[in-house]
């Protein structure tokens, strides 16, 4: 491999990382909220699959960028509700509600999506950090998709929230112990759907952040497991929304690989790479998880690691 | 007796509601209810035709469902059964690379055999991963199927490619001698027996024997399989293993008999629709055999909703969402106590007393 590959490599793999990192960032902190509440919502995977095109429909329809992605995080929004509404009720399972809202929300959005498949939406625009550079590959690499930033103001919001608001320590309360929570006198339903909802919120963000941004159009392949590979996320990141950031961009990168090799010219195993997050993320729980003990920074109520 | 009635009383309603909400889902979009409702049964069930379709998708979804409904017998919930399915189907499609076959029936079966051993290793991988590291498996069993379908693209086009499959890469297809073929002369292949026969032994092997006894005690109580020293560990691979081999057979099943070779074409969301047919069917293998034909039969009358109404080809799948979300809810009116209920909406004056729901929900 020559220098001048070895950079456009390089710079594929960390503008991978900032693309393909955002919807983890977001589907991410998402599930910490939600599970912070002590639910876990995998249904997270249909939460961003029907936002993505929710968001699409919304720009495509309104000519507005940022229309479709409020539509976006509304639509998240709602399906998540629909979720910590189930929840909610006597006998049922947050695992098994998840999985049919996966299945829901990847059907809605099929269904509503089909005619969305041919247009073209407005896209956001990219801020352009690679100025200080001469190299092509390395200005593109650096156009970071303006989500981001809103991302990362949000897991300041969210560290400081958590750590210091009334909400935040009732959020906590909730996940950590519900008796205690009912003893204080709040509703431990009201605080987990409302934690939910607002989890699909985000989590909608990295929806449209998908079909706005990159790859910046709808279609039914769109997501391909990032809303539960986010489950995983969030125990490797111990519930925290800053290592949230670390994570996501170590999943992005990672998926990067594939894409990165092929744009300099290698095309060999390209399936394999695409299965590097998995496998990744299976190590990574192999290595985080112990049996038999609850994971480390978990909220006490939380049924997938009981 | 009451919970026997309200099993099967409770998932039909549900099913009920969820075509009604779908009828009213399509109406919005300007569809009549009606003609989808009739579509839905012609499809389906409406003459010989459909019933070969419905029969056809039936086969891979009782093997799937079972995929799910043995570990979840177990206590663990897993939904990565598409990794077995196209595990299983390379397995078999691959498998005379490695040996040569005897072109008879004993052919099939081995080729049948390399397909479950590849899916059940898959699952007990999860399983293993479950009760050794204690890595959440319906997480890890679906990052395995994401890993398996990558694999499984890898193989058909690239080692195992059969050079002369331009359009769609394929691996080399099956000699005549292997394939599985129909039933009298129908598009019905004999892995529905296989799925029914399946399903019927699983399903007796839970109720009647020791060992399948030890898989409800794991899963209904761990504790009390605990004190009484049952080998957890074991009793679970055992209910994963046997669980992926089923799903694996799906997949081998679908190369022998449908597809004659290992293509994309078998990354056909199987695995998904099986987690719904074994929550419907309660994770009991004998009801999964109806429910399977049922929601095959969904599956066949979606592309007639697609020709003759236009409607998206996802619309089953919408439908299938609905009654899952419905299946799922319809659990909590199993604490309803109907006699107070009806007590209660007799004498709607004067105060109540508390009921029982609301004090278990209280707890």
């Amino acid at each position: 491999m020559t220098g001048e590959m070895a950079t456009a490599f390089l710079a594929a793999i960390v503008g991978g990382a900032l693309r393909v990192g955002v919807p983890f960032l977001f589907v991410s902190l998402g599930e910490c909220l939600t599970e912070k509440a002590g639910r876990v919502n995998l249904g997270l995977e249909g939460v961003l699959v029907l936002s993505a095109m929710a968001g699409f429909g919304g720009a495509y329809l309104s000519g507005s960028t940022w229309m479709g992605v409020l539509v976006a995080a509304a639509a998240g929004a709602a399906l998540a509700l629909l979720h910590g509404l189930l929840c909610s009720l006597p006998r049922v399972n947050d695992i098994a509600t998840g999985i049919a809202l996966m299945l829901l929300g990847t059907g809605l959005a099929f269904y509503l999506g089909k005619p969305l498949i041919q247009p073209q939406a407005p896209q956001l625009q990219p801020i352009a950090l690679g100025g200080w550079s001469d190299s092509q590959v390395v200005q593109a690499a650096l156009q970071i998709n303006p989500l981001l930033l809103l991302g990362l103001v949000l897991v300041v919001a969210m560290t400081w929230g958590f750590a210091r608001t009334r909400w935040g320590l009732l959020v906590r309360l909730a996940g950590d112990s519900a008796s205690a929570t009912k003893a204080l006198g709040y509703s431990v339903n009201g605080i987990r759907i409302a934690a939910t909802a607002a989890g699909g919120a985000i989590a909608g963000l990295g929806g449209a952040s998908l079909t706005l941004f990159y790859p910046g159009s709808w279609n039914e392949g769109i997501s391909s497991g990032q809303g539960l590979i986010a489950v995983a996320l969030v125990i490797f990141a111990r519930w925290s929304p800053l290592r949230c950031v670390f994570a996501a961009l170590l999943f992005g990168g990672a998926g990067a690989i594939g894409p990165a090799l092929q744009s300099v010219g290698i095309s060999e195993g390209y399936y394999l790479f695409s299965a590097v997050p998995y496998v990744l993320t299976l190590v990574i729980l192999v290595i985080t998880c112990k049996p038999g003990s609850v994971a480390r920074g978990s909220p006490g109520e939380l049924s997938s690691t009981k | 007796m009451r919970d026997s009635v309200a099993d099967i009383a409770l998932p039909i309603a549900a099913l009920l509601a969820a075509l009604l909400l779908f009828g009213l889902f399509v109406w919005l979009g300007g569809v009549s209810p009606l003609e989808v409702w009739r579509l839905l049964f012609i499809g389906a069930f409406g003459d010989w035709f459909s019933w070969q379709n419905t029969l056809q998708r039936a086969a891979p979804l009782m093997l799937t469902a079972l995929c799910v409904a043995l570990p979840a017998r177990a206590g663990l919930i897993i939904i990565g059964g598409e990794g077995s399915v196209v595990l299983g189907g390379l397995a078999a499609a691959a498998l005379p690379y490695a040996v040569g076959l005897p072109e008879n029936l004993i052919g099939t079966a081995l080729v049948c055999a390399a397909g479950m051993l590849a899916g059940a290793l898959w699952i007990a991988l999860a399983g293993a991963l479950r009760q050794y590291r204690g890595v959440n498996e319906t997480i890890s069993s679906l990052l395995l199927a994401y890993t398996a379908i990558a694999l499984f693209k890898h193989l058909v086009e690239g080692p195992l490619r059969d050079p002369s499959t331009l359009n769609k890469p394929s691996t080399r297809s099956l000699g005549e001698a292997l394939r599985i073929g129909g039933i009298a002369g129908s598009d019905v292949h004999w892995g529905l027996v296989l799925g029914v026969l399946a399903c019927a032994a699983l399903g007796v092997w839970l109720l009647l024997t020791a060992r399948g006894f030890s898989v409800r005690v794991v899963g209904g109580n761990p504790r009390a399989a605990q004190l009484v020293g049952l080998p957890a560990n074991r009793i679970i691979l055992l209910a994963c293993a046997l669980g992926g081999a089923c799903a694996g057979l799906a997949g081998a099943v679908e190369v022998a008999a449908v597809h004659g070779n290992a293509n994309s074409s078998l990354i056909a969301g199987y695995g998904y629709a099986g987690i719904l047919v074994a929550f419907i069917a309660r994770h009991n293998p004998l009801a999964i055999i109806p429910v399977a034909i049922l929601f095959g039969g969904f599956g066949a009358a979606g592309s007639l909703l697609q020709r003759r109404l236009d409607l998206p080809d996802s619309s089953v799948q919408v439908l299938q969402g609905i009654a899952f979300v419905l299946i799922l809810a319809s659990e909590a009116l199993r604490e309803v106590d109907w006699r107070t209920v009806r007590e209660k909406l007799m004498r709607p004056a004067g105060p109540q007393a508390p009921v029982a729901t609301a004090r278990e929900r209280a707890v």
